[in-house]
């Protein structure tokens, strides 16, 4: 039994179904993302968690306590809002202890709680300011002390980061983590930002149309992901899925794939197992960084694989350069080493990584796993 | 759209402003002047009036016409002045602008971050009590305040004014508390304020420039109506009434400088509002847009 348990919640409007059988156990201490397209359902789900909507069927428990149908205020969770959700009549030390106050805590403790915490997100200096006469950064830091201040079991946060400018975005995604680090707390963090997702959390949720698509660690959901749209959704750029097919030399399973002039290649699988789908038409999944020119390959792979084929364009872009392909009629991308030398037109031979090769289903789009 | 009005007001030339601040100054007068007649005609003494230029300034300057309107005038058989007239009013209009205005905030508060079924529909019927004619609900209201024996007295017309307020002050708040943003009630919940608490501390504070309006459009309604004050008033009439009483009166001479002097009486309560408050209205309005 987990810290947080999410047992086969549903979540419906009227007819419309939009949360469908979400079952997740997170450990004290987890750092739980949520992380799907728009509209795929994660701040509901957040918001069931935190009593904000109602639960259709299914429970939630926090600490072993079910808490269907008790009041957000007594789940003991906090949550940090997309628009931070600052109070504009309040000062920023109001923001911050109002929670305590509603709560019913004396003025002194509030106050040294409300120190503490101001010394810990470093805005002291901003506590009799009200929320208009703050920086993006600053609110968000308002929002997040206002959370840290309740010391809740859970903290929940939709979107935090969407509101900032890029550079600020990851200054602030490097310190969550920092604070996370220091301060060892549960929390569940709703982004549809695949990086964030990636970089911030001890396990990842993909949801997609409200269903969980995959729930593993960042490193499980690269690189073994469950399906077409997780492997698609994760990365930047996103992994290459081309039409392939399997067959079988001397009881060893190649993808026969075609290349830009037409012709056929052969890439060998680091899996024997797909030996059993002989003659089967498959997606292959091969991740932009697995492909690249010869001396730029993983040299602790067991199983890099030759390619020649033509080069589309070549976008350089700082420390790489990204190379487009034909593969199965497809563009595939190969991300590798920023002085590269190569151009549109040539005839290139490329080094593929099979070792990271995954294969899928073309109908089910679920990954073959033999 | 800023830009295009920067647009113009950099290339009106000269003589346009000139033209188009004629044009304004004229106007002005032109609303200014009938305040001017009635100043000078109630500070005059009635002779003057009679027997000269309505656009004189007085030869004797007098506060009498004054002192007769609040206190001496013969208004219907009594000779009492305005001021129990006016007393009314004010006993009137406080307590139903106040009432008025309380409800139609939590009726927005609710309508907007309380949804429930129907919702709309309950404000689609309130919205609609707005489209009501006075004349229409006359008799009913007649009937209703008789058998909650409110007839002619100035709870009567509380009521009746509050009952017709709600509709607008609700609108307004609604319209004001659907643009503010949900997820703050939503944080408010989770810090554990409740249903008031919320209203208190949260919206509330940010109520202003919508409370302004709501008062000053509820003070001037309820003060200047005629239609139910001589209608439900019986023997507490309200300032409308006994104005109407002063300057109709078919007995005797008909004092021209004291029924100016009641008419600038009747009209002093709704112009401070405008003066006092019109000053938050504005100022809210910029508060707003300078934060952004
Ligand atoms: N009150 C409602 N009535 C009906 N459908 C709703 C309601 N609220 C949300 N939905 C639907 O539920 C689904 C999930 O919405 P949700 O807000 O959880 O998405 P999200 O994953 O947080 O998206 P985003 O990244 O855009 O915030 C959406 O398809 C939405 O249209
Ligand atoms: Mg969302």
């Amino acid at each position: 039994m987990g810290f947080l348990d999410i047992r086969n919640v549903t979540k419906s409007y009227g007819q419309l179904e939009v949360l469908h059988r979400v079952d997740i156990s997170v450990e004290e201490g987890e750092f739980l993302v949520l992380v799907g397209p728009s509209g795929c359902g994660k701040s509901t789900l957040l918001g069931m968690i935190a009593g904000l909507e109602g639960i259709s069927s299914g429970e939630i428990a926090i600490r072993d306590r079910v808490v269907n149908g008790v009041h957000p205020s007594k789940r003991n969770i906090a949550m940090v809002f997309q628009s931070y959700a600052l109070y504009p009549n309040m000062t920023v030390g109001q923001n911050i202890t109002f929670g305590l106050e509603m709560h019913g805590v004396p003025k002194a403790e509030r106050d040294k709680a409300l120190a503490e915490v101001a010394k810990l997100l470093q805005i002291d200096h901003l506590i009799d300011r009200k929320p208009g006469q703050l920086s993006g950064g600053q609110r968000q830091r308002v929002a997040m002390g206002r959370a840290l201040v309740r010391d809740p079991d859970v903290f929940l946060f939709d979107e935090p980061l969407s509101n900032l400018d890029a550079k600020l975005r990851v200054d602030m995604r490097t310190e969550i983590k920092k604070l996370h680090a220091k301060l060892k707390r549960t929390i569940v963090y709703v982004t549809h930002d695949q990086i964030e997702a990636m970089t911030l959390s001890t396990r990842i949720a993909v949801m997609n149309k409200g269903y969980i698509q995959q729930l593993g660690t960042p490193k499980e959901i690269y690189d073994s992901p469950a399906n077409v749209f997780v492997a698609t959704f994760m990365g930047s750029p996103a992994m290459n899925v081309v039409p392939a097919r399997i067959v079988v030399r001397e009881d060893r399973p190649y993808a026969e794939v075609v290349l830009g002039d037409g012709a056929k290649s052969l890439l060998a699988f680091s899996q024997p197992g797909l030996a059993s789908y002989d003659g089967h038409d498959i997606l292959l999944g091969i991740r932009p960084e697995a492909i690249t020119d010869p001396e730029g390959a993983d040299r602790k792979s067991q199983n890099i694989v030759s390619l020649k084929n033509r080069v589309i364009v070549t976008e350089p872009a700082g420390s790489d350069t990204f190379v487009t392909m034909s593969l199965g009629g497809k563009d595939v991308i190969a991300r590798m080493r920023a002085d590269v030398d190569i151009a549109g037109g040539d005839d290139f031979e490329f080094a593929v990584n099979m070792e990271k090769a995954v294969a899928f289903d073309p109908k089910t789009e679920e990954r073959i796993r033999p | 759209m800023s830009a295009v009005s920067q647009d113009t007001a950099v290339r009106t030339g000269r003589v346009t402003r000139i033209f188009i601040y004629l044009v304004l100054l004229l106007f002005a007068l032109f609303y200014l002047l009938p305040l001017y007649v009635m100043g000078i005609n109630s500070l005059k003494p009635l002779p003057e009036i009679t027997g000269g230029n309505m656009m004189a300034l007085p030869k004797t300057w007098t506060l009498d016409a004054w002192r007769s309107a609040w206190s001496t005038a013969q208004i219907g058989v009594s000779p009492t002045g305005l001021k129990p007239y006016f007393l009314n009013s004010i006993l009137m209009v406080v307590p139903a602008v106040a009432i008025s205005t309380i409800v139609g905030a939590l009726n927005g508060y609710v309508l907007t971050k309380w949804r429930f079924r129907g919702d709309t529909i309950v404000f689609g019927l309130m919205l609609f009590s707005c489209f009501i004619p006075f004349q229409i609900v006359l008799i009913p209201m007649a009937l209703v305040l008789g058998k909650l024996g409110l007839a002619g007295s100035v709870p009567g017309l509380v009521l009746v004014h509050v009952v017709y307020g709600i509709g607008f002050t609700t609108l307004y708040y609604r319209n004001y508390y659907a643009t503010f943003p949900t997820e703050l009630v939503k944080a408010a919940q989770i810090d554990g304020a409740g249903f008031f608490q919320i209203f208190w501390r949260i919206l509330l504070p940010v109520s202003g420039p919508i409370t302004v309006v709501s008062v000053i459009w509820q003070f001037t309604n309820i003060w200047n109506d005629f239609l139910f004050g001589v209608s439900f008033g019986g023997t507490s009439q309200p300032m409308t009434a006994a104005l109407n009483n002063l300057v109709q009166s078919s007995t005797g001479v008909k004092e021209y400088n004291v029924h100016f002097a009641g008419a600038i009486i009747a009209a002093l309560p709704t112009l401070l509002v405008y003066v006092v408050a019109g000053r938050y209205f504005v100022r809210g309005l910029m508060a707003g847009s300078v934060k952004g």
